[in-house]
Parts: structure tokens; sequence; C-alpha cells
């Protein structure tokens, strides 16, 4: 069987495997990924706070130094084999944040270290957050570009 | 015809498994020959550990059947990674000829049925067949880096990290090899490579009434009809599809990657990959078999035959199962 016919007839069969898919409990996975995600946004004010009240840093200096301390974060629990078991709880909670990127692009670099620091690590650490990177600029361009003309 | 029949029946004289931690906390725990503690089996890479765990296999069945390595004839071997490294780096370390084979999870009974054949023909007279995985190495080649902290979904299974294998000669056991069905490609459109089990589970049917069909036997006729790794999912599907042919495999089927796990925790559907069949078989129902606790099995063993290129192209997987027939004379 080839070409539309084998469409036709497994049509009937993929409709009948879906018919078994578990459904996706929304509310659970919402209310964790509220609850990680929230913790870690609570973690990165709470750095805000010290950074601002005892170094005494502000504006852009405040901004950049509570991201790398959350980089590090993510990347230290990510190599200790941590985040992994915080990402299956929290689903989309732990990813979104700037933790999960750093998990991103840390979790391919310590799978690919056998190959080498070259083609192994450094060549395959973006597998990724490659992509995220190239439509990130990409959309960002774009706002740029209409904010321009606005 | 798919089936074939060996008349003179190759007997499967002994078997050597291992399996990691996480496998050997359910019922194959018993009767494994060595149980892991670390999965890196003291090596610096997943793909050495998992050839390393193959050699091992292989080695431990030559022992278990008191045979001496000079007197094997054949090492018939092959694995899940690309090039099946696994099983060519292992028959590195042997000293006898090394046929490498593919069928994804399926190589444990498509490597039993080229033995039993050979053997049955009479060109040799001792086979080593054995297969193995890693979940680690799997993964990597498959899915994501193992830190990656993202989701399965619930439909997934959980590679094996095991391996097993089997000396098969022309004499030396009551457990015989007694006919072999060969499969056909299936592919129903299964393009969910989180969902193996729907997609190979038309193979296994197809495979198992093709055997039942040719050998003219019920399906009451063997004690177990066991298929490798279609999880819980699959052999519900695969009941259903036998069923709809007028087929009830009911109370006689079981599948390794649905008893292999324990403890439910992430492997969802079960275990899967080549090392989930060549465990459990080698280990857990071999045992049965020898005490005569089963005298007549089918092993449908199924494999997917994708690859990440096919799927990032948006192919739907491709699947096939090998069914040997394996019984007490």
């Amino acid at each position: 069987m080839t070409g539309k016919n084998r469409e036709n007839y497994n049509k009937n069969y993929i409709a009948y495997v879906n018919s078994f898919d578990p459904p996706t409990q929304h509310f659970k996975n919402c209310l964790r990924a509220f609850l990680v995600g929230g913790l870690i946004c609570c973690i990165g004010q709470f750095m805000r706070e010290i950074f601002e009240k005892v170094i005494g840093l502000n504006g852009d200096e405040l901004s950049a130094a509570v991201s790398i301390l959350l980089i590090f974060l993510g990347t230290l629990l990510t190599g200790f084999g941590v985040y992994d078991r915080i990402g299956r709880y929290a689903g989309a909670g732990s990813i979104v944040p700037i933790t999960g990127f750093a998990n991103s692009v840390a979790s391919p670099a310590i799978e690919f270290k056998t190959e080498g620091l070259v083609y192994g690590m450094a060549a395959k650490m973006f597998i990724v957050a490659g992509p995220i990177i190239v439509y990130g600029v990409l959309a960002g361009t774009a706002v740029g570009l209409i904010y321009l003309f606005l | 015809m798919q089936t074939i029949f060996f008349e003179n029946t190759p007997r499967i004289i002994a078997t050597g498994t291992i399996a990691g931690p996480k496998e050997c906390a359910g019922v194959v725990g018993k009767c494994v020959d060595k149980t892991l503690t670390d999965d890196m089996f003291g090596e610096s890479t997943y793909e050495k550990a998992e050839c390393k765990m193959l050699s091992y296999a292989i080695t431990k069945a030559i022992e278990n059947a008191g045979e001496e390595q000079s007197n094997i004839d054949m090492l018939i071997s092959g694995d899940l990674l690309n090039q099946i490294i696994s099983a060519s780096f292992a028959a590195r370390d042997f000293d006898f000829p090394f046929l490498g084979v593919y069928g994804a999870c399926s190589t444990l009974a498509e490597s039993y049925a080229i033995a039993a054949a050979l053997l049955n023909a009479g060109y040799y007279k001792k086979i080593v067949a054995a297969t193995g995985s890693h979940f680690s190495s799997a993964e990597r080649q498959y899915r994501y880096p193992l830190e990656l902290g993202n989701t399965r979904p619930p439909q997934s299974q959980w590679t094996v990290t095991g391996a097993g294998g089997a000396v098969i000669a022309s004499e030396g056991s009551p457990t015989a090899i007694t006919s072999a069905t060969f499969g056909k490609v299936v592919d129903f459109g299964i393009t969910d490579v989180n969902n193996m089990g729907a997609a190979m589970a038309p193979a296994a049917a197809d495979t198992i009434l093709a055997h039942l069909k040719e050998t003219g036997r019920n399906a009451d006729y063997y004690d177990l009809i066991i298929t490798g790794d279609l999880g819980a999912l699959g052999s519900r599907i695969l009941k259903d599809l036998v069923w709809e042919k007028g087929v009830d495999i009911q109370n006689n089927h079981v599948d390794c990657g649905e008893i292999i796990y324990k403890v439910i925790e992430d492997e969802f559907q079960g275990g899967s990959g080549a090392g989930c069949s060549a465990v459990v078989f080698n280990s857990y129902i071999y045992e049965k078999l020898k005490r005569r606790e089963l005298n007549r099995v089918l092993l449908a063993a199924t494999g997917a035959l994708l690859s990440t290129v096919s799927s990032g192209q948006g192919e739907s997987i491709p699947c096939i199962c090998h069914a040997v027939a394996i019984e007490n004379l």
C-alpha cells in the first residue's frame, strides 16, 4: 500500500491509538509550574533586594548581577544532577526561567564532553539552546524594527 | 511462507545476563548473573559500559555452558547504537567470527533465528547470540541530554540497561528452537517517537498471526507468547489487533517491557530497548523453561526501525517483529 491509500488506512489506526492517550493533567501541571516557577522568581527577587541594599548595586548592574547568579545556580544544579529532577516535576516552571536556559546549555555540554572539548562539548553545547537563541534574536530584531517605525 | 522449521532442533544450552540496578529491583533481579551497582560499569563513557555489558553477557553465557571460548564457532549480535558499535566493539574481545545484525529491539529474536538456521543446516556446532542496550547511551542518541530538565510524556518507555546472550548449540539441553517466523516491515503511520508501543504493535500482530497460521497452531498451544518491548499500551493494542483477526492471546501474552520494572516512576509504559527482551528472556523466562514451569514459548521481539534523521524529516516509524518458537523437548 502506498500513497493516499495508505494514509486512509492509517487514519483509523491513529485515531484508535489516540483514544488511549492519557488525559493531560492541566491543573496539576499548572500548579506545579506555578509553584516552582514562582519560587525561582522569588529567589531572584530576594537576590535583587540583597544586591541593592547590601552591595548597593542599581539599574542595569543590578539586573545583570541577578541574572549571572541565577545562571550560575542553574548550571551548578545541572552539574549536580538535580535540575533534571526539578524539571521533571515542574515542567515549564523550571524550563522558562533563565535557570532553565542555563540547564539547556550546560546539560549537552556535560553529555558530549566524552567526545572532546572542541568537537564534543563546545560544538554540541547549543544543540538544545541554539533554536532559542536563533529565534530569540529574530523575534528581537522584528520587534525592534516595529518599534523603530512606530 | 515466513516461517521456517528446524527439524534438527538446535538447543539453547546456557544464557548469560547482566542488568542495571533499576532493572534488578524487578522480577529479573534474582535471575541475572550480575547486577550492576554503577551504570558506568567502571568505564569512562556509557557507550563503553554498554559494550562491556555485552561482552560480559557473552563471556558469562559461554562460561555457564561449561564451554571454552575456542569451541564457539560464531557470535551473532547487534545493538541500538549507530553502526552497532557495542556489538562490533565487544566482538573485538573474542577470537571467533562475528555476524553483526540490526533489528533494533527485535535483535535478540533475529539473532536466535539466524543462529538456529545456521545450526540446523549443520554449518556450525555452537553459536553465541547476544544483544544489549543502555539507557544513557540510547537517551543521548535518540533523545535529549541526561541532565536536561524536561518532562517525559506518559506514553514513553524507559530503555533498559542490560545485556543478555545465549549459547545455542546443536545439542546439549532440552530447550530447543523449533521454528522461526521472520517478520515483514509494517508501518501504520505512527510518527510519535514517544509512542513506540503503538508503532510496533501492528508488526507484532502481523508476525504472531503469520506464525500461528503457518504452523497451524492455536494461540493456546504456547504457555506464553512473549513480546519484547511493546510496553503496557502497546500490549493492549496488540491484544486488540489479534482479537480482531479472531485470535485470543489475552491469557498467555506477556510483554518483557511491561514486567521488567517494579517501581513505576518515570518508566510509564515500561521498559524498551534491545536489552529488554535480552535480559528478561535470558534470565527470568529461561529459568522457568529450565525448571519446566514453562514448556512452549513464542518469543516475538519487536523493533522500531527509525533513526533520528527519519523522525526529524517527519517520516512515520516502520516496525518489524521476528518470532522464534522455543520448546522443551
